[in-house]
């Protein structure tokens, strides 16, 4: 039996390291590479001349910038926290995932409205948040459930890209579904508590309210995960399965009830991640799922996918790319209205990670089966 | 010059060493086995020669070209084909077509003449067609006729070996390696492909390197044969000098209990 | 027996799905065609048609679906009445809820309209009570099918089919037989067969189902099993091109529209068929190659194109077009070389929105319109006919079948070839492939070009149907569009995705286009979701699979048999045939 160490190779389809010889592949690789580099270095010279110069954005901004781009990147951790698992124990990019977070969100809207409407929201706020989180952590677990039940369970062993493409028929269906239920309309939250606007004083440091709440849930959620992985029964029966399904339905785990609670947990990290992104964005629409979701694979992939603290990191780290990166490298280089290519700096991170390094920062964790 | 002639080939995988510096060399029109317990290396030393997984160092010397660090494909093209331990065909395909896709590296029709139905590409497929039906009569009637457009994965098991056999044959190879060809099969099936594969050496031609288990396989096939255990070579002779071995014996057996 | 906690069970989904529909305003939207005038409209066969098939399902039994089940006559309607209660009763309760409390705010469809429309316009109570009966009848009816024998079962099926068919296609029909009075005695006025018609479909369908009994069969098996070259290949195919020629002339300015989104849908399932079908390649990412070809084409011929601005013939443009999309196929075929599918999946629908964000954004506004787009795109210059665009579409449509042709022809032709086989040998098993030196590298890379040449002459002729090209139409939405209509046609099939285009695109609509019916314009992407979802649990291989991937997907059922059957020579051919 080979050990773990292969992995790390075996995302590639057939593992080999070139040596010696060149080869149009490998040129253009280093050639992106190169080029990526040389673009990051005269961007980040070009803003640090612009900053110099008492041009773009000042020091506050900058640090305003920093802490929006960690609370957004914690949300996306989170949610990457779902496809980390699904990909650790099943094998498959749960493109669904996205609308299991969008699902929360949406019904949490509701939850939201209701309060405010009789006047809980501004009462009780924390209460109302705690009562808009459970709502979202229910949905999203519930939709996780159904869609493992309905469309993932029947294809067990199937080739990897069959699951994947029958969850994109499910992202479909689900957003359109919540299309139907809800109106294509932008749903608004109510406007956040008075507490949340105001900037609070962490060691000196204005951070508002709301960031700082966004980033104290997602530790504490990452840490309430760690412990259920880490130390119940359930979570190392999760491990085990993760780790080699075959062998731990022979040691006694009820496999498929696992499977279950893998989707189920990661569907309420979604619901949390839901919680998070209403309070950073306020609104809601049924397509609000897809990029996210696809950002918070990318945060999966880019920590190393079946690697639980890898995806927390991975999603950070996203978030200060998408985040920091327009205004920081390519505003350098002289290119208008950057803030539109946040998204594509963002797909940018997902090909350049998946090209050079598809393990991921951490390290992948798959399961016997995945490993190549 | 021997055909192939390898120095010192070492591969790791991670803390295990598949192999441990192995010396190997074989002349054109022979046949040579390749024997050793579980786990001794045989499958990596395949692998590392016909480029599946690079190697760590070494030198695999091929009519004097240093193949090390060239992708599978190109050492197909050189003329080392392989077959697997675990017969990995093209199932969907049909048994025609498998051995047909073997012919690749020798035919050039590409996208165009594909499209302008040249001349060339229809006597290059007619050819291809021809050559692989007559690598699969190699085998007798088992795979010839209506199988032709059968399935490859409805074929029954010694006959999927044979297709694996004949696939790599299609590549026109000087040398041709065989990994435990005879696996799972009977006795009488055993026998047949003994015959055979001394057929390939002298009807065809080729140079064979056969990866075996079965003793009585490797008796009657090999000119010579290799013995490897943990990746080493611990012996390398003629059948009757190798099987009498002590250190060879000691290596399958393990050593006595000391006694007293 | 009738098992309770089934018919609980299932009664409660039905109940689900058929509040969901109500919720979603399907059924009143749907509601507004009548497909057989008086009794049936579209939102009603939806609407009891989930709750027949449901209890179809639970009639059946929980079996293999290879194995015919014994049902009893009595207990599978009684069990599908029991399954047509529960739902109405579920249903019922959801619309005494949706009455009292004004959830509007939230689900703005799950307004008294929608009550209306599930309680045949009675409201409640009495509608509710005619829900009740018709969810009980309805339920039976799924129930008692299990019981029916096969023949009675296939020909209901027929019977439903046609008629719907035929009266979906109203508008189809219209276009071509244009003689009104014709229409009238078929048609109702306000649209949906007149009850004779129907009548009359029905018998005939099973009168001639029942003479031609099998050999209707056994001709589509010939069809499938037949040698390519076989004359009933070529008569097949004749036919079709044949009728590629007439329709047009038969059909009005809206339906060739129609026709030519169609049309290049075909065209860029046929390259996506290349990649995925044939190669194995899955890429998301599909869309990019089309916007190469229809930005290609907008800033090589239209006046209106900022900076580069040659106004080239469209002819003279199409070869440039070709080769910036070998190059983009290049450009995103070499990164992926070496990853493992879904990774490949994923990257390349980065790719698709990298591109699209580029499209529209500021900084290369310069180049290529950003959001206001490219205007004023010349038609293709067609000799004797002057300038062809979209707005002659019954000349267009002859252009875009050309190439529709030409790019079957190219897909045709590899598959049979050393590229074909090498492709096919490559999806099958790509380290094998390249030990028996296939240069995957080459092979992926000529997939990728060929897919990309494809896509971006319908890009070509999108710019120069539509005249102006705006970055919303070059989504991911239309890559998974393209993917389904593969996918649901038969991957690796040529008539597959033709047919899966017509079905998908022709009837449901396009992602930015509407389709033959416009009721479906709102929903059509939560069916394809749904059809996406139902085909892979259901039949991987499409409607109209190759032979190659029908084996594929059922290799388990078949080889357990082969292994009985070593070197017993014809007779498993024989068993192969029925």
């Amino acid at each position: 039996m080979l050990p773990r160490q292969v992995a790390a190779n075996s995302t590639t389809t057939t593992s080999r390291t070139r040596r010696f010889r060149f080869n149009w592949v490998d040129g253009f690789l280093w050639f992106i590479r190169v080029a990526a580099i040389i673009t990051i270095v005269v961007g980040l010279t070009g803003t640090i001349q612009n900053f110099m110069a008492g041009q773009g954005p000042s020091v506050e901004q900058w640090r305003d910038l920093f802490v929006s781009s960690i609370s957004t990147g914690a949300m996306y951790g989170l949610v990457a926290l779902g496809y980390s698992m699904v990909y650790g124990v099943l094998g498959f990019i749960n493109f669904a995932h996205g609308e299991v977070f969008m699902a929360g969100i949406m019904v949490g809207w509701i939850a939201a409205t209701i309060m405010f409407q009789n006047g809980l929201w501004d009462g009780n706020p924390f209460l109302a948040l705690a009562i808009v989180l459970v709502v979202a952590m229910v949905t999203s677990t519930l939709i996780a459930v159904l869609t493992e039940k309905i469309a993932y369970r029947p294809l067990r062993g199937s080739p990897r890209l069959i699951p994947l493409i029958t969850s994109i028929g499910v992202s479909f269906f689900l957003q359109y579904a919540f299309a139907g239920l809800f109106g294509v309309g932008l749903q608004t939250y109510p406007p956040p508590p008075g507490i949340l606007s105001r900037d609070i004083n962490v060691f000196g440091v204005p951070i508002e309210g709301t960031k700082l709440l966004v980033i104290l849930v997602a530790i504490l959620a990452m840490i309430a995960l760690w412990y259920f992985v880490a130390k119940t029964k359930t979570g190392r029966a999760m491990r085990a399965v993760a780790e080699d399904k075959e062998i731990a339905g022979l040691m006694g785990i009820n496999v498929d009830r696992t499977i279950i609670t893998t989707f189920a947990v990661g569907g309420a990290m979604a619901g949390v991640g839901g919680l998070l992104w209403a309070l950073l964005f306020r609104n809601v629409q049924f397509i609000t799922g897809f990029l996210p979701g696809i950002k918070a694979f990318t945060a999966a992939v880019l920590g190393g996918i079946g690697n639980l603290p890898g995806a927390m990191l991975g999603g950070v780290l996203l978030g200060l790319f998408e985040g920091m990166g327009p205004l920081l490298v390519l505003d350098g280089l002289g290119i208008p209205a950057v803030s539109q290519l946040k998204d594509a700096v963002a797909f940018s991170a997902l090909i350049l990670v998946l090209v050079f390094r598809p393990s991921g920062l951490l390290g992948e964790r798959l399961g016997s089966e995945e490993r190549a | 010059m021997p055909l192939l002639e390898i120095h010192q080939l070492t591969k790791a995988f991670g803390g295990v060493q598949a192999l441990a510096g192995v010396d190997f060399h074989i002349d054109e029109g022979t046949i040579v086995s390749v024997i050793g317990p579980n786990g001794a290396g045989k499958t990596s030393f395949f692998n590392v020669i016909s480029g599946f997984f690079p190697l760590d160092s070494g030198q695999i010397i091929f009519e004097g070209d240093n193949l090390a660090h060239h992708e599978p494909n190109e050492i197909t093209r050189r003329g080392i084909a392989r077959t697997f331990q675990n017969v990995r065909l093209f199932p969907n395909l049909t048994v025609l077509e498998n051995v047909m896709v073997g012919q690749h590296c020798r035919t050039k029709e590409g996208m165009w003449g594909t499209i302008l139905q040249t001349k060339n590409q229809r006597e290059e497929e007619a050819l291809i067609e021809e050559k692989a039906k007559d690598v699969l009569s190699f085998f007798g009637t088992r795979l010839t006729g209506y199988r032709f457009d059968q399935p490859a994965f409805m074929l029954s098991y010694a006959n999927r070996r044979r297709l694996e056999i004949a696939r790599a044959m299609a590549t026109e190879p000087k040398l041709l390696l065989l990994d435990e060809p005879t696996a799972g099969m009977n006795p009488r099936e055993t026998a047949e492909l003994t015959e055979l594969i001394g057929k390939l050496r002298d009807d065809r031609r080729l140079t064979v390197v056969v990866i075996e288990h079965d003793m009585k396989v490797v008796e009657n096939v090999s000119d010579r044969v290799v013995v490897l255990d943990h990746g080493v070579k611990i012996a390398d002779g003629h059948y009757d000098e190798v099987s009498t071995n002590e250190n060879v014996i000691e290596a399958y057996l393990g050593r006595p209990a000391e006694a007293g | 027996m009738i098992e309770m906690r089934r018919v609980l069970r299932l009664g409660l989904l039905a109940g689900v799905s058929m509040s969901f529909l109500g919720s979603i305003g399907m059924v009143e939207t749907f509601n507004e065609r009548t497909l057989i005038d008086p009794i049936l409209r579209m939102g009603d066969l939806f609407f009891y048609g989930t709750l027949l098939t449901i209890a179809y399902f639970a009639a059946r039994g929980e079996v293999n679906v290879l194995e015919q089940p014994e049902v009893e006559m009595g207990t599978g309607t009684l069990t599908g009445a029991g399954v047509g209660l529960v739902a109405a009763a579920f249903t019922s309760a959801f619309l005494v809820l949706i009455d009292s409390v004004n959830v509007l705010e939230f689900f703005p469809n799950m307004d008294q309209s929608m009550i209306q429309s599930l309680t045949f316009e009675q409201g409640i109570p009495i509608g509710l009570l005619l829900l009740g009966a018709a969810s009980v009848v309805a339920g039976a009816l799924g129930g008692l099918l299990p019981a029916l024998s096969d023949r009675t079962r296939k020909s209901i099926w027929l019977v439903s089919g046609w008629v719907i068919s035929i009266s979906l296609l109203e508008v189809v029909v219209a276009d071509i037989v244009e003689s009104r009075t014709v229409i009238r005695a078929i048609y109702a006025p306000g649209g949906g067969l007149r009850l004779w018609s129907a009548a009359a479909i029905a018998v005939l369908v099973v009168v001639l189902s029942r003479r031609y009994e099998g050999r209707f069969g056994s001709f589509t098996t010939r069809v499938r099993e037949s040698d390519a070259k076989s004359r009933l290949r070529r008569s097949l195919i004749a036919l079709a091109v044949f009728a590629a020629i007439v329709l047009p002339m038969l059909l009005g300015g809206i339906l060739n529209e129609l026709l030519i989104n169609v049309s290049l849908f075909i065209l860029m399932g046929l390259g996506l068929n290349i990649v995925v079908g044939l190669a194995g390649l899955l890429d998301l990412g599909y869309v990019a190659f089309f916007a190469v070809g229809a930005y290609g084409t907008a800033v090589l011929t239209s006046p209106l194109s900022p900076t580069v601005s040659p106004e080239l013939n469209w002819w003279v443009a199409l070869p440039v077009v070709l080769i910036l999309a070998t190059l983009a196929g290049l450009l995103v075929g070499t990164p992926v070389i070496r990853m493992r599918g879904d990774y490949l999946a994923i990257v390349t629908l980065g790719f698709g929105e990298i591109v699209r964000i580029l499209l529209l954004s500021d900084w290369l506004t310069p180049i290529f319109g950003g959001s206001q787009g490219i205007r004023r795109i010349p038609g293709v210059q067609v000799p004797f006919l002057g300038e062809v665009g979209g707005t002659r579409p019954e000349l267009f449509v002859y252009l875009t079948t050309i190439f529709v042709l030409i790019a079957a022809y190219i897909s045709y032709r590899a598959q049979n070839s050393r590229v074909g086989r090498s492709w096919a040998a490559m999806r099958e098993d790509e380290d094998v492939a390249e030990a028996i030196g296939i240069s995957t590298v080459r092979a992926k890379l000529l997939a990728f070009i060929t897919g990309a040449i494809v896509a971006s002459f319908a890009g070509a002729l999108f710019a120069a149907k539509v005249g102006a090209v705006f970055t919303n139409s070059f989504d991911v939405l239309v890559s998974i569009i393209i993917l389904v209509v593969v996918i649901v046609g038969g991957m690796g099939s040529i008539p597959g995705v033709v047919v899966g285009a017509f079905v998908l695109i022709g009837v449901l609509g396009g992602p930015k286009s509407p389709g033959l019916l416009q009721e479906f314009a709102e929903y059509k992407l939560l069916f394809y979701g749904a059809i996406l979802v139902v085909m892979m649990l259901k039949k991987p291989e499409g409607l109209l699979p190759s032979v190659r991937r029908s084996r594929e997907l059922h290799q388990d059922e078949m080889s357990q048999d082969a292994w009985l059957d070593r070197d017993t020579g014809h007779v498993l051919e024989d068993r192969l045939e029925t």
